[in-house]
């Protein structure tokens, strides 16, 4: 108790928590229909081009989030695009899509500034890097998410579940799927600055994830995706904190640990059912 | 519609995609309580032919009218199955309520009455027991009597099936056939796209069989007359 307090007394940790938190529950509820899709790999392409983006604002000295956002969206679109009209595999455009972006970025950092600590922060995450603006953000983008999961929860089921008998019971389904598309490109340039380009992608994964272990309804799966990723985020900053390490790197290990001990609660759940 | 039992009629109509006709010509009527089996090879227009009877795509020439109940999606559709769906975490309950998607229209909630018919549905199918259980882990058999449910909660009265007995074991596309027989007594009219054209003809009523720009299409007897039938059977 004595360390929160201790960590509240920061401003800049404040924020963090509550960019991070925000952040981590809109990348687990949109992670879980992004999973069940088989787009687990959106969020690490989409970290990539932010970086690419990223890289090109800092060398052009235009404030990043206002290239990065635009851009990672229109990439989050036409990677959704392309997979609709099985112009490419969704798994090789977005390993396509990601290289060339980093690529991009590397090469234009290297003419300019050189690899400086700016660059490095983008890479792997710093919780020094939450702005007010990015606070603002943060919040518009939550309530946006919540609002189309409270709202259209069934729908996005169903686009999820099967997307060829929603369009045929008249589901607007791309629609849905540039909705889920959008959130999650902005997630994804917010939550790199302080989880990093490398780690972005597990907020999306591990709840999902993990959750799925244990819990065999979709509403469920939702719901303990959320809590989780929102317990795991800030016992991961405290980790953090306390032992100074990198706060995106510690994030990811909580959330690769209680993955772990969903798995063993699964396996010996299935051990007792067979014993009964 | 002159005849308030036709649900779906196609006029000379030309069906395909971007005014290239797959299909031109086509006369079609499906009429309350038909038993209509399609086939053909694949690239025929089979799946052109879904996808116009669902009211996704619209005829390219002549005219395809649906009856108007079968407006706004109300059509029973019963999709293949995707790689997907197979270990997908939803409860069946969860999975048959989203077929009343068509008649929310914005509403974020079910009522009560869809319940109801949701749990009736169920019982049609004769998986009542498994309501709350795991899509995911279901068997291939029991999952395409949950999508049947779905699809009875969308549609009164008329079920569009894609293949549905791919992947089945022969005994569970038998249950699945007699129980589309007992849906089709009760006056459901079925369209089913099979390439189990053998046991089509002993249940179906109607033949479709579609064939490089021709088809035919008539009852089983007509069928087992004309040369179409020479290619499959």
């Amino acid at each position: 108790m004595e360390v929160i307090i201790q960590m509240m007394s920061y401003p800049f940790i404040t924020r963090a928590f509550i960019v991070g938190i925000l952040v981590s529950l809109c990348a687990a509820l949109l992670g879980v229909s992004l999973v069940l899709k088989q787009y687990s790999m959106i969020g690490d392409g989409l970290s990539h081009v932010s970086y690419g983006a990223l890289s090109i604002a800092v060398a052009f000295g235009i404030v990043p989030l206002k290239l990065s956002i635009p851009v990672v969206i229109a990439a989050a679109v036409i990677l959704l695009r392309m997979n609709e009209n099985g112009v490419m595999k969704s798994d090789a455009a977005i390993a396509a899509m990601s290289a060339s972006a980093l690529a991009i970025g590397v090469t234009v950092t290297s003419f300019t500034t050189g690899m400086t600590t700016d660059v490095c922060s983008y890479m792997f995450g710093s919780i020094l890097a939450m702005s007010q603006e990015d606070v603002v953000l943060s919040v518009i983008l939550s309530a946006a998410v919540l609002i189309l999961f409270v709202f259209c929860y069934h729908n996005i089921f169903a686009v999820t579940f099967d997307e060829s008998f929603s369009r045929a019971t008249g589901v607007k389904v791309s629609f849905y799927n540039t909705m889920i598309s959008v959130l999650t490109a902005v997630t994804i340039v917010l939550g790199m600055q302080m989880m990093g380009a490398m780690l972005i992608s597990s907020l999306v994964i591990f709840p999902a994830l993990s959750s799925m272990q244990l819990f065999k309804s979709f509403k469920s799966v939702m719901v303990s995706s959320g809590i989780l990723a929102t317990v795991c985020f800030c016992a991961g900053i405290m980790v953090s904190y306390i032992y100074s390490v990198p706060a995106g790197a510690s994030v990811v290990l909580v959330n690769l640990f209680v993955f772990m001990a969903f798995m063993i609660v699964k396996k010996l759940l299935l051990l007792q059912n067979r014993d009964i | 519609m002159k005849d308030s039992k036709c649900l779906v009629s196609c006029v000379q109509a030309g069906l395909g995609y971007d005014n290239k006709p797959i299909l031109e010509n086509f006369n079609f009527e499906v009429y309350q309580g038909d038993y209509v089996c399609v086939a053909g090879e694949n690239g025929s227009g089979k799946s052109t032919l879904i996808k116009t009877i669902l009211g996704l795509i619209k005829p390219v020439s002549g005219h395809v009218e649906l009856h108007d109940t079968l407006k706004n999606g109300a059509v029973g559709y019963l999709p293949q199955q995707t790689q997907v769906q197979k270990h997908f975490p939803a409860s069946v309950m969860e999975v048959v309520m989203s077929g009343f998607l068509n008649s929310m229209k914005g509403r974020p909630y079910f009522k009560a009455v869809e319940r109801k018919r949701a749990v009736r549905n169920l019982d049609r199918m004769e998986i009542l027991n498994l309501r709350n259980q795991c899509y995911g882990e279901l068997s291939g058999g029991q999952q395409q009597r949950v999508l049947l449910a779905r699809a009875l909660c969308a549609a009164e009265k008329i079920l569009v099936l894609d293949e549905p007995v791919t992947g089945l074991d022969p005994a569970a596309a038998a249950s699945l056939y007699s129980i589309l027989q007992d849906l089709n007594k009760e006056g459901m009219a079925i369209v089913m796209v099979t390439h189990d054209l053998r046991n089509a003809v002993t249940r179906a009523g109607k033949i479709l069989h579609i064939n490089e720009g021709g088809y035919f299409y008539g009852t089983i007897t007509e069928y087992m007359e004309s040369d179409y039938s020479k290619i499959f059977i």
